[in-house]
């Protein structure tokens, strides 16, 4: 069978839409850190980059799209390396109605996704993680927590395999882009860990002011176009499921930016630009995974409940006195909640995920079936995030020195600084041997 | 000789250089400085975390000037900053020992 060529195109924009938000990510984080430490930031994003994309092709796509070993808890190691994909029929396919897309097209497609949600992850240990430490904890949490619960989540029964995850084909909750796979998930793991690195110097007393307002609304803007892609591509087909999602990505994102603009002018007096940033990506989460179970009005609905909750739940590290440092927990993990549990409620049979929520008559049944899949996924990656971390800081150390967080991770574990503006630094370019090669070197002068 | 220092908000700047270039003065030293008087900072929120931040951009110009015109400078420095509101700086004057031209060695008010 030949794939659709429609589709697959489709599918593989979408792919390079959602790797462009792991640089927007990047971006959106790094403009919220001060300038001493952004570039270890945006290095959070890039090692992911390269790290899961390795790990996907070489097992991650086999523990997340294998047959299931059972249980739905996670997928055998038939496609190991990718093996037997490569002249693979098409996923999808069914004879005389759909061409589906080639397993390729979709390994991508998923890949992309274990990327940003590693990335997503950082926001909570800003300038003050040993880059090692973090790649070494990306590693083995995208391989015990992200590759199973992805199997959970995205693996249906029959589609890449036989049989399936659970929560997918057993629970049927409705998740269609990664609100619990990727949203919770990075949300209850960056909780975990901004408990085991504990607070940065001068949390709560010194302003931690964002240096750079712009690269956090050029971050923003990349997420959103990104996230077409993210939710739109997981139609997996270029049809109406697809052009559903994406105008409920617009509309539920566009309402949740204005309700985060409207809890701060009420509560502080100003909207601010930092705000409308968050609210997008506030309304970004919690479209995710129901934008293909509600109507546009629902979205907005979401959106708008999604933007204020955020807004408000971004105070509560203060008053709990964890340093979530970007605020991973306060818009994805609760945005990631509002998302998936308001299934339950603004989901209609119209749409193509074809279940009635509470609003529609469906009554409480799906709402619980969405609690359970958001809860097992939030405590399963809380408790693994917080073994894996912990082990990460007894053993090697997790967290940069005092001294080194003082002067900045940027220097200390980079040797490099984001921003030359100064002219009066002195020095000259050392070689390899250690010389100094320089206009001002005692030849020279003599001379 | 005297050395003026004059911490003005910054958006004086070219109005005090003006003034100052039409005085007859030769050249100044510019740079850029924070701190607070009795206007104290300002506060900013970011994500409903309220910072107040303490000291505030200022601009600090300095002027080496014969002793006999120490007061005119000051007094040009004033009436080109004054904005009348809280924030406006201060200027001030110390004596000077020596000055000397870099590139002639020249010394004294011929320096200047």
């Amino acid at each position: 069978m030949t794939p659709s060529s429609g589709d697959t195109a489709w599918v593989m924009t979408s792919a390079a839409l959602v790797l462009l938000m792991t640089p927007g990510l990047a971006l959106f984080y790094g403009g919220m850190v001060r300038a001493k430490s952004v570039l270890n930031m945006m290095m959070m994003s890039f090692g992911a980059l390269g790290l899961i994309s390795v790990l996907w092709v070489l097992y991650g796509y086999s523990m997340a799209f294998g047959n299931d070993v059972g249980g739905g808890l996670v997928g055998n190691l038939d496609f190991i390396g990718l093996e037997g994909l490569l002249a693979a029929d098409p996923l999808g396919g069914v004879e005389g109605e759909v061409a589906g897309i080639p397993p390729l097209a979709f390994v991508g497609f998923q890949a992309v996704f274990a990327i940003i949600t590693v990335a997503l992850i950082s926001g909570a240990i800003a300038d003050r993680a040993k880059f090692g430490a973090w790649m070494l904890f990306a590693g083995i949490w995208a391989t015990v927590v992200y590759f199973p619960v992805a199997h959970w989540v995205f693996a249906f029964d029959g589609y890449t395999a036989e049989i399936g995850g659970w929560i997918a084909n057993d629970l049927k909750a409705v998740d269609f882009a990664g609100g619990t796979a990727v949203h919770i998930n990075a949300g209850a793991a960056g909780l975990a860990l901004a408990l085991v690195l504990g607070k940065r110097i001068g949390f709560g007393k010194e302003p931690m002011r964002p240096h750079n307002l712009t690269l956090v609304m050029l971050g923003a803007g990349l997420l959103w176009f990104g996230w077409f892609g993210f939710n739109a591509g997981s139609a997996l087909g270029a049809g109406s499921t697809a052009a559903l999602a994406w105008i409920n990505t617009l509309a539920a994102t566009a309402a949740a930016s204005l309700a985060w603009l409207a809890v701060e002018k009420i509560r502080d007096g100003h909207a601010t630009s930092l705000g409308a940033a968050s609210g997008v990506v506030a309304g970004l989460v919690a479209i995710t995974p129901a934008c293909a179970s509600v109507n546009p009005v629902g979205a907005i609905a979401i959106g708008a409940i999604a933007g204020g909750l955020c807004a408000l739940a971004v105070g509560l590290k203060f008053r709990f006195g964890y340093d979530d440092s970007l605020d991973v927990v306060g818009v994805h993990l609760v945005g990631g909640i509002v998302g998936t549990v308001l299934i339950g409620v603004f989901a209609t049979a119209d749409a193509p995920a074809a279940v009635d929520g509470l609003l529609y008559g469906g009554g409480i049944d799906q709402l619980g079936r969405q609690a359970v899949a958001a809860g097992a996924v939030m405590v399963y990656s809380f408790v693994l995030a917080f073994a894996i971390g912990k082990l990460i800081d007894v053993t090697v150390g997790f967290r940069a020195s005092e001294e080194a967080e003082i002067a900045g991770v940027d220097l200390t574990t980079h040797a490099e600084s984001a921003y030359e503006l100064g002219s009066v630094t002195g020095g000259g370019y050392r070689s390899g041997t250690g010389t100094t090669i320089d206009a001002t070197s005692r030849e020279k002068v003599q001379a | 000789m005297k050395l003026v220092t004059a911490v003005i908000k910054p958006f004086k700047l070219d109005d005090v250089k003006n003034a100052l270039e039409s005085f007859g003065v030769n050249g100044i030293t510019v740079s850029e400085a924070s701190g607070y008087g009795r206007q104290r900072g300002h506060t900013e929120v970011y994500r409903g975390a309220e910072y107040t931040v303490d000291l505030v951009p200022k601009v600090r110009i300095e002027v080496l000037v014969d002793d006999a015109d120490a007061d005119d400078v000051i007094e040009v420095i004033v009436k080109s900053s004054q904005t009348g509101k809280i924030g406006d700086g201060k200027v001030w004057s110390i004596p000077v020992e020596a000055v000397v031209r870099v590139r002639t060695g020249e010394r004294g008010v011929e320096a200047l």
